[in-house]
C-alpha cells in the first residue's frame, strides 16, 4: 500500500505578540505529531476546539507550513516555508470547510465557484472548464440547472455538497475535511457522509477527517487519532481505539458522548427513580 | 396540574411572498418536575414555538392559539405588562449561542443582577450575595471575582453556566433551554446536561429541552415531542419513543444515527418517507 500523506513529528508553535501590558508568549499548538495515512483510507483526528486538530488540517493542506517535522505527499517531502507552494502540490491537496455557509462567496455563481480552481491551477479552456464543472455538479447529486445559481439559493446539505464537488474539480488524492457535517441536520448529515463514501470508492480518495463527533468517526474512520492540548494521545485502527482506549482523555471523552440507545435509557431512568 | 398547556399553537411570518407557517397547530403541555425534550431538524418550528410562549418574536410574526395557560393564566390574554412579570421570572429560557446571548458591554455580576434588581426588587447587598451564590451554584469557581468578568473572558462553557445562573436567578417554576450545548464540546456538554437536570431535580422545575440531538433526548428527557416542518409527528415517553417508535419520521431520524449504521450506507430521512407506513401509523 502506498502512503499519500505522513507526518513525521509536526510541531507547530504561534508566537502572540506582547502589547504595552504583556510579554510575548509562544502557544504550542501541535507538539509533535507523527501520522500516516494510505491509499482509499480515512484517518479521523478527534478532540475538543482548541487541541490543535485544526491548526494541523492547514498543515496538511499546505495553507500554514510546520515550525518542525516533516510532511511528505506522494512520499515526496513538502516545506512550504521553504520552497512555496507550487500548483502541482495544490491540486494534490485540498480541504472542505465546516461551515457551507462561509466557505463559498456570496455572489459568484455556482458554475464559477467550480471552475475557478481550474481557472488558478490549469490552463484549461472555458468551454472544457464548464464541462468538467457540470459533470462535477451531478457526482455529487445536483443538476445542471444548477450551474447559474448563486449560494443563498442552496440549502446548508446542498452548500456542503458543493463544497465537496470544488474540492474535487482538481482531481486530488488526499481530501482534509474539516468538521464537514457538523453544522448539518442530523438526516442530511447521513446523505453528505453517504456522498462522501460514494466518492472515496470512485475516486480511490484518502481522507483525512476532522470531527468531534465520535459517532461519526465511528462510522467513517478506517484509523483514529484523539488529540489532547496539541498532542496525540491515541493513535491507532478503529475497532482497537473504540473497544479498548487507553488513555485516560479518551476514555473520558466516550463517557461523555451522550448515548441514544434503549438499554442506557433504561439505566437512567432506573436511577433517576432510585433517587 | 399541567404547568404549561397549549393548545392548537399556530405562528404564522410575514414574508414577501405571503404568509410563511412556521408552527401548524401544536399542542402540548409540560407537568411540574418534568423534563420534556422537543425534538426535531432546522425549520420544524421547535425554537419558534417556545419563543411564542416567551413573547420573543418580532412583529412579523402573528400568534393564535386556542389557549396557552401558564399557571392559571392565559398567556395570550394578559396584559403585555403583566406578561413582562412572569417572563424572566417564572418562565425562563437558555440560549444556544451563550456568548452572543450576553451583553459583551458589562460584567456577567451586573448581567445577573439586573434579573434579580427588575423581578425582586433586591437591594445591592442583596444582589451581590444572591449572584455569588447564583454562580457557586452552577459551578464556576472563585465566583465573587468572576462576577467582574466580561463574557469574553470567560469560555464557551463558562458563559453557558453564567446564562444558567440568570435563568434559575428567580427560582423559575419552568425552564426552556434552546439547544444548550450544541456550540460547545461533548465533555462540557455533558457538564452542562448534569447541571440542568440537578437542578431541575433538586428545585422541582418544569424544564422544556429543544434539541435536535438525539443522544441529548436520550439522556435527559422524561417524555418528547417530535416535530417536522411546523407540526407535531409523535408524543410518547423517553423510553417507547426509542424502542418502538410510531411514526416513520421517527423511525428516519433514528435510524440516520451513526451509531445505528447497517453496512456501508447510512439510510437517510428521505428515504425513509417516501416509504409506504407498515401499520397506517404516523406521519
Amino acid at each position: 500500500m502506498t502512503k499519500v500523506v505522513e507526518g513525521k513529528n509536526i510541531v507547530r508553535d504561534y508566537h502572540v505578540g506582547g502589547g504595552l501590558f504583556r510579554g510575548a508568549r509562544t502557544v504550542h499548538a501541535v507538539k509533535g505529531v507523527s501520522f500516516s495515512v494510505e491509499k482509499g483510507k480515512t484517518l479521523a483526528i478527534v478532540g475538543e476546539s482548541g487541541c490543535g486538530k485544526s491548526t494541523l488540517a492547514r498543515i496538511i493542506t499546505l495553507i500554514d507550513p510546520a515550525t518542525a517535522g516533516e510532511l511528505l505527499i506522494d512520499g515526496n517531502k513538502v516545506d512550504i516555508a521553504r520552497d512555496g507552494l507550487t500548483k502541482e502540490m495544490r491540486r494534490k491537496v485540498q480541504i472542505v470547510f465546516q461551515n457551507p455557509y462561509g466557505s463559498l462567496n456570496p455572489r459568484q455563481k455556482i458554475g464559477d465557484v467550480l471552475g475557478e480552481p481550474l481557472l488558478i491551477n490549469t490552463d484549461k479552456p472555458a468551454e472544457e472548464r464548464r464541462d468538467l464543472a457540470m459533470k462535477m455538479l451531478k457526482k455529487v447529486g445536483l443538476g445542471p440547472e444548477h450551474y447559474n445559481r448563486y449560494p443563498h439559493m442552496f440549502s446548508g446539505g446542498q452548500r456542503q455538497r458543493i463544497a465537496i464537488a470544488r474540492a474535487l474539480m482538481l482531481n486530488p488524492s488526499l481530501l482534509v475535511l474539516d468538521e464537514p457535517v457538523s453544522a448539518l441536520d442530523l438526516s442530511v448529515q447521513a446523505q453528505v457522509l453517504n456522498l462522501l463514501a460514494d466518492l472515496q470508492d470512485e475516486f480511490k480518495l484518502t481522507y483525512v477527517f476532522i470531527s468531534h463527533d465520535l459517532s461519526v468517526v465511528r462510522y467513517i474512520a478506517d484509523e483514529v487519532m484523539v488529540m489532547y492540548f496539541g498532542e496525540a494521545v491515541e493513535y491507532g485502527s478503529r475497532d482497537e481505539v473504540f473497544s479498548d482506549p487507553k488513555h485516560a482523555y479518551t476514555k473520558t471523552l466516550f463517557a461523555a458522548t451522550p448515548r441514544a440507545d434503549v438499554a442506557s435509557i433504561k439505566a437512567r431512568l432506573a436511577k433517576k427513580k432510585a433517587a | 396540574m399541567a404547568l404549561l398547556d397549549i393548545q392548537n399553537l399556530v405562528v404564522e411570518f410575514q414574508t414577501a411572498s405571503g404568509p410563511f407557517r412556521a408552527v401548524d397547530g401544536v399542542s402540548l403541555h409540560v407537568d411540574e418536575r418534568e423534563v420534556l425534550a422537543i425534538v426535531g431538524e432546522s425549520g420544524s418550528g421547535k425554537s419558534v414555538s417556545m419563543l411564542a410562549v416567551m413573547g420573543l418574536l418580532p412583529w412579523t410574526a402573528t400568534v393564535t392559539a386556542d389557549r396557552m395557560m401558564f399557571g392559571g393564566r392565559d398567556l395570550l390574554k394578559i396584559s403585555l405588562a403583566e406578561r413582562r412579570k412572569i417572563i424572566g421570572k417564572d418562565i425562563a429560557m437558555i440560549f444556544q449561542e451563550p456568548v452572543a446571548s450576553l451583553n459583551p458591554c458589562f460584567t456577567v455580576g451586573f448581567q445577573i443582577e439586573e434579573v434579580l434588581r427588575f423581578h425582586l426588587g433586591m437591594d445591592r447587598a442583596q444582589r451581590r450575595a444572591r449572584a455569588i451564590e447564583l454562580l457557586k451554584q452552577v459551578g464556576i469557581p472563585e465566583p465573587a471575582e468572576r462576577l467582574n468578568s466580561f463574557p469574553h473572558q470567560m469560555s464557551g462553557g463558562q458563559c453557558q453556566r453564567v446564562m444558567i445562573a440568570m435563568a434559575i436567578a428567580c427560582n423559575p417554576k419552568l425552564l426552556i433551554a434552546d439547544e444548550p450545548t450544541t456550540a460547545l464540546d461533548v465533555t462540557i456538554q455533558k457538564q452542562i446536561l448534569d447541571l440542568l437536570v440537578s437542578l431541575q431535580a433538586k428545585y422541582g422545575m418544569g424544564l422544556i429541552m429543544i434539541t435536535h440531538n438525539m443522544g441529548v433526548v436520550a439522556e435527559t428527557a422524561d417524555r418528547v415531542i417530535v416535530q417536522y416542518k411546523g407540526r407535531k409527528m409523535e408524543e410518547a415517553d423517553v423510553l417507547s419513543l426509542f424502542e418502538s417508535p410510531k411514526s416513520n419520521y421517527t423511525r428516519a431520524l433514528l435510524s440516520a444515527l451513526p451509531d445505528n449504521a447497517v453496512g456501508d450506507r447510512l439510510p437517510t430521512v428521505s428515504d425513509m418517507l417516501f416509504e409506504p407506513a407498515p401499520s397506517g401509523a404516523g406521519a
